[in-house]
């Protein structure tokens, strides 16, 4: 079973602006799949369509099998996502912003306050939750937002660069997190610009760069096929050998 | 969904609004109320005494309903429009939603259901201060269409106030439409006076504002009084809210306005 199958995928925006062109992708259940491109190239738009938030131009998703398109809330009852922006009222409790996303799940609250306060607590954000969350630092906001996203005991986890701007001991325990939720056979798609995070995380991963997929595969067969190790004659180069083959890939279409 | 679910989603919309708006109740309730006040004390004691009385009722009992009128229409559309505004643009919390498999019509539900709870609200707490004005002579004609009306008409704005919320781009344009269409239509739409009393002309300009209608059918569940039928009121209230509705469905589900 695929967790996710993208087929012919293409968005063209309002402004003409071509972000996808023909994206089909497949991230198999149990996955850990990093999807890498530089700015622009496509990656939160793939990402807006499957959750519902972009409209798509053409193309077809699966969730588990699910159509996106007849079956929205079916598909979506599967899903949680991690946006790249921080998207919750700062006003707001932290507890309360976990719970609510619930009900839009449909979980009630007798359910879903235990549930919120016991993820609060395991992403250390316990003594924070009756607190409004505009008194959260910067990494305490992308650990509410993983909970957030995991309230409805997701199968498929999307995470749109969860750890941009997260210092280095904050973003060790989000990976640790996140492998343990994969062992736990949740499917993660990751985005990210963090390179050797991807190279370390993933199972397979997909470059996708000016709206099309340029490779995929296991992390190994991408970084075997394209690999030259030109890249260490480089001065100053201290890069994985994925991030050698990414910049090999996205500059050269 | 189960209809559970479905339930459950719509409590969680409706729940945290209402907790919104009595957290800024000094924003939200207080500013109808002080208005009314104003609305009654000049409108009704000072210049009142001067006018009489206007279809056979004293003045201040006639403007009594359509302050009350004016207090639902402007509370149920601006809710609705700011709260999705708000949700839009500012915290983009309304992705929470969209994301979550809420279908669009419990969506519409959802942030309508806040507008008329307001409007009600704010509307009944009018008419409890208009007591004090009135010297607890408050006549009801018909408690049934004095809260059919209520609540109609709370749906109406709220719905129309959801599409505004849906369009706007700025803080303007939530501004616009309240500031230079709804207040002008509220204000000639016969709170103050009767139809009747306008020359030919005027009489039928105010044929074409739906707010009259509005007006007109929660006067004659206080006062027993019409300046036309309330099966015309009621229908246009209800043609109202159909298009509204159909509006709404077609842009939240199309994504137009929220969705790239």
């Amino acid at each position: 079973m695929q967790a996710l199958s993208i087929k012919d995928l293409t968005k063209t925006y309002a402004t003409g602006t071509k972000a996808l062109k023909g994206v089909s992708l497949e991230i198999p259940e149990s996955d850990f799949f990093a999807l890498l491109g530089p700015n622009g190239a496509g990656k939160t738009t793939i990402i807006g369509i499957t959750t519902g938030l972009v409209n798509k131009t053409s193309g077809t998703i699966e969730v588990f099998g699910v159509d996106t398109s007849t079956e929205p809330e079916k598909a979506k009852m599967q899903m949680g996502l991690v946006g790249q922006e921080v998207n919750f009222n700062p006003f707001e409790k932290v507890l309360n912003i976990v719970v609510n996303q619930a009900g839009y799940y449909g979980i009630p609250r007798a359910v879903a306050i235990p549930r919120a306060e016991k993820l609060l607590t395991d992403l250390g954000l316990g003594e924070k939750m009756d607190q409004n969350a505009m008194t959260l630092s910067g990494g305490m906001k992308r650990r509410l937002m993983i909970a957030r996203a995991l309230v409805n005991e997701p199968k498929f986890l999307i995470l749109d660069e969860p750890t941009a701007g997260v210092d280095v001991e904050l973003r060790r325990g989000m990976w640790e997190y996140l492998t343990a939720l994969n062992k736990k056979g949740v499917t993660i798609l990751l985005t990210t610009h963090y390179l050797e995070e991807a190279e370390q995380l993933a199972k397979h991963v997909a470059i996708i760069n000016k709206g099309e997929i340029v490779e995929s595969g296991t992390v190994e067969e991408v970084i075997a096929k394209h690999h030259t190790g030109d890249a260490k004659e480089s001065p100053g180069y201290r890069g994985g050998r994925l991030e050698e083959v990414f910049l090999k890939l996205t500059s050269e279409k | 969904m189960t209809p559970f679910q479905l339930w459950v989603s719509y409590y969680t919309m409706l729940r945290k609004d209402i907790v919104r708006m009595f957290r800024i109740w000094v924003q939200t309730f207080l500013p109808s109320v002080i208005t009314s006040c104003l609305y009654f004390l000049i409108f009704g004691s000072v210049l009142g005494s001067r006018i009489g009385q206007m279809q056979g009722v004293d003045y201040m009992s006639f403007v009594v309903p359509g302050l009350v009128m004016l207090a639902i229409v402007t509370n149920a559309y601006s809710n609705t429009s700011f709260t999705f505004f708000q949700s839009k643009f500012f915290f983009r919390g309304i992705d929470e939603i969209l994301v979550s498999p809420t279908p669009p019509w419990l969506l519409i539900a959802g942030f309508i259901s806040g507008g008329i709870v307001r409007g009600v609200l704010v509307g009944t707490i009018v008419l409890l201060v208009s007591v004090f004005f009135t010297g607890l002579h408050l006549a009801i004609h018909n408690i049934l269409i004095i809260f059919g009306f209520a609540i109609l008409t709370a749906l109406v704005f709220s719905l129309a106030g959801l599409v505004n919320g849906v369009y706007a781009k700025s803080i303007d344009g939530i501004n616009l439409v309240p500031t230079f269409v709804l207040t002008p239509l509220v204000y000639l739409g016969g709170v103050f006076y009767s139809v009747h009393s306008l020359p030919q002309a005027a009489q039928y300009a105010t044929y074409v504002n739906p707010i009259f209608y509005l007006i007109n059918g929660f006067r004659y569940g206080f006062l027993g009084l019409a300046d036309i039928p309330l099966w015309i009121s009621l229908a246009v209230l209800c043609g109202m809210i159909i298009f509204l509705v159909a509006v709404n469905w077609y842009l939240i589900r199309t994504g137009l306005g929220l969705k790239q």
